[in-house]
């Protein structure tokens, strides 16, 4: 079962891309004691990282400008968690591709 | 990682986890530029922003004013003036639509029956004596008769550098006639002789505040950490002042880099269009400021800053509970 997740090409895009916003959220918070491997994907961004609305805004404008994505500020406050940003992110990408 | 929970005990994380999703968005608002005092040391007379913009007086544009601010995202509206109370359909176009805070000098009695929990905040500028001086009458003794008891109602206490040794006394007729208080500190914007705070009296007012909280903690709705920031004005190594001010208008906020910031805050002049600098005096030395609220939200807006021991994310979690309790987020 494990393999098959592995081997799905949309959650191996998923995980690229959880990845690549874990180091977006690293790079804009400036966060020294943590790398993209280590990010835990399931942690709660305010309640556990302590991200506020205006790390979320920044780091949504960065994601704009990489993924070529854009969110839409009513949807903040369900993307609390990375996985679930990378989730938002990825059907975006399909949706539009 | 250093994560909230590994920083905090179960009890801190509750409280922690009640403000931590509140997402307040507040804006402030002139609402006329007429008062029935002229205290010497106003900022909004002494730098000019009452001449800033003629005030609108048609409250159908109020009402549609308030409804695109509420589309800019504000849920919180602070009102100030000029004196506010001066124009009640004004603040009840707010009042209708938005959690709303009223800054008045108490001189008029709000109508209850029109505004049942409209959030008031009356300033206080010292004893009988220091009033009398700056404000030309004893306020307090009016505003007490209008408000005793009022549970949507707290004293706004501008504490100067002539009280020092004299806040108990303050706080006490306060507590006496059933209010609570919020102190700050007085910016001598007109450079009044004996008013501007020297290093030795910044030591002693921060203990003095300090031990109101020990000795009121009913009445006085503070924090210690709060009391540093606003009398060093240093927070995580940081200096205040204009590279760092929270409190900037958001439209025309050009500093590089942009500073941790309230999002979408203005504040704005009472024609609706005109948009001030900041929360406080335009022409205010952002260097000498002691605004209260602007050193509260620089806190506020830094909260990762202070993720780097339990004691500064306490400290992070007790200012913002502080303002939570200001504006009613959070019971007092
Ligand atoms: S009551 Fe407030 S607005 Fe009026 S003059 Fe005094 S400080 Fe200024
Ligand atoms: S005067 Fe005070 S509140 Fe205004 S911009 Fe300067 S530091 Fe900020």
């Amino acid at each position: 079962m494990a393999n098959g997740i592995k081997n799905d090409p949309m959650n191996s895009n998923l995980d690229q891309n959880i990845l690549r916003i874990a180091k977006i959220i690293i790079d804009t918070l400036q966060m020294e004691d943590v790398t993209p491997e280590t990010f835990e994907a399931d942690l709660d961004l305010v309640d556990e990282v302590g991200i506020d609305s205006m790390d979320l805004a920044t780091i949504a404008l960065v994601i704009r400008d990489e993924f070529g994505v854009r969110i839409d500020e009513d949807d903040y406050p369900k993307l609390t968690t990375l996985r679930i940003i990378g989730e938002y992110i990825t059907e975006k990408l399909q949706d539009e591709g | 990682m250093k994560t909230v929970s590994s920083l905090l005990d179960p009890e801190w994380y509750e409280r922690y986890k009640r403000i931590s999703k509140l997402n307040i968005r507040s804006s402030i608002y002139d609402v006329t530029d007429r008062c029935n005092l002229r205290c010497k040391g106003c900022f909004f007379f002494s730098s000019n922003e009452h001449k800033a913009a003629s005030e609108e007086k048609d409250v159908s544009k109020w009402e549609a004013f308030v409804e695109s601010e509420m589309a800019r995202g504000v849920n919180l509206a602070i009102l100030i003036g000029g004196e506010p109370t001066l124009c009640p359909d004004r603040i009840e176009a707010f009042y209708k639509r938005l959690p709303t805070f009223v800054a008045t000098n108490g001189m008029i009695k709000v109508d209850r029956d029109r505004f049942p929990d409209l959030m008031i905040g009356i300033s206080l500028w010292g004893d009988r004596e220091d009033e009398v001086l700056l404000r030309g009458k004893d306020t307090f003794a009016i505003s007490s008769r209008h408000y005793a008891g009022d549970p949507n109602v707290y004293y706004l206490y501008t504490i100067t550098p002539k009280q020092l040794g004299k806040i108990e006394d303050n706080i006490r007729r306060i507590k006496d006639v059933g209010l609570k208080v919020h102190m700050q500190l007085l910016s001598n914007d007109e450079g009044i002789d004996g008013f501007s705070w020297q290093p030795d009296e910044l030591i002693a007012v921060r203990a003095e505040m300090d031990q109101m909280l020990d000795d009121y903690p009913e009445t006085v709705i503070s924090s210690k950490y709060y009391h540093q920031i606003i009398t060093t004005g240093i927070m995580c190594g940081r200096r205040f002042g204009w590279m760092e001010c929270p409190s900037v208008t958001d439209s025309i906020d050009q500093r590089d880099p942009r500073p941790k910031r309230l999002t979408n805050f203005i504040r704005w002049a009472s024609d609706l269009k005109t948009m001030h600098r900041c929360c406080t005096s335009e022409t205010r030395d952002c260097s000498t400021c002691k605004d209260g609220a602007a050193h509260m939200s620089w806190v506020m807006v830094n909260k990762r800053a202070h993720m780097n021991s339990s004691e500064d994310l306490q400290n992070w979690i007790e200012v913002y509970e502080m303002f939570a309790k200001l504006y009613r987020y959070i019971p007092w």
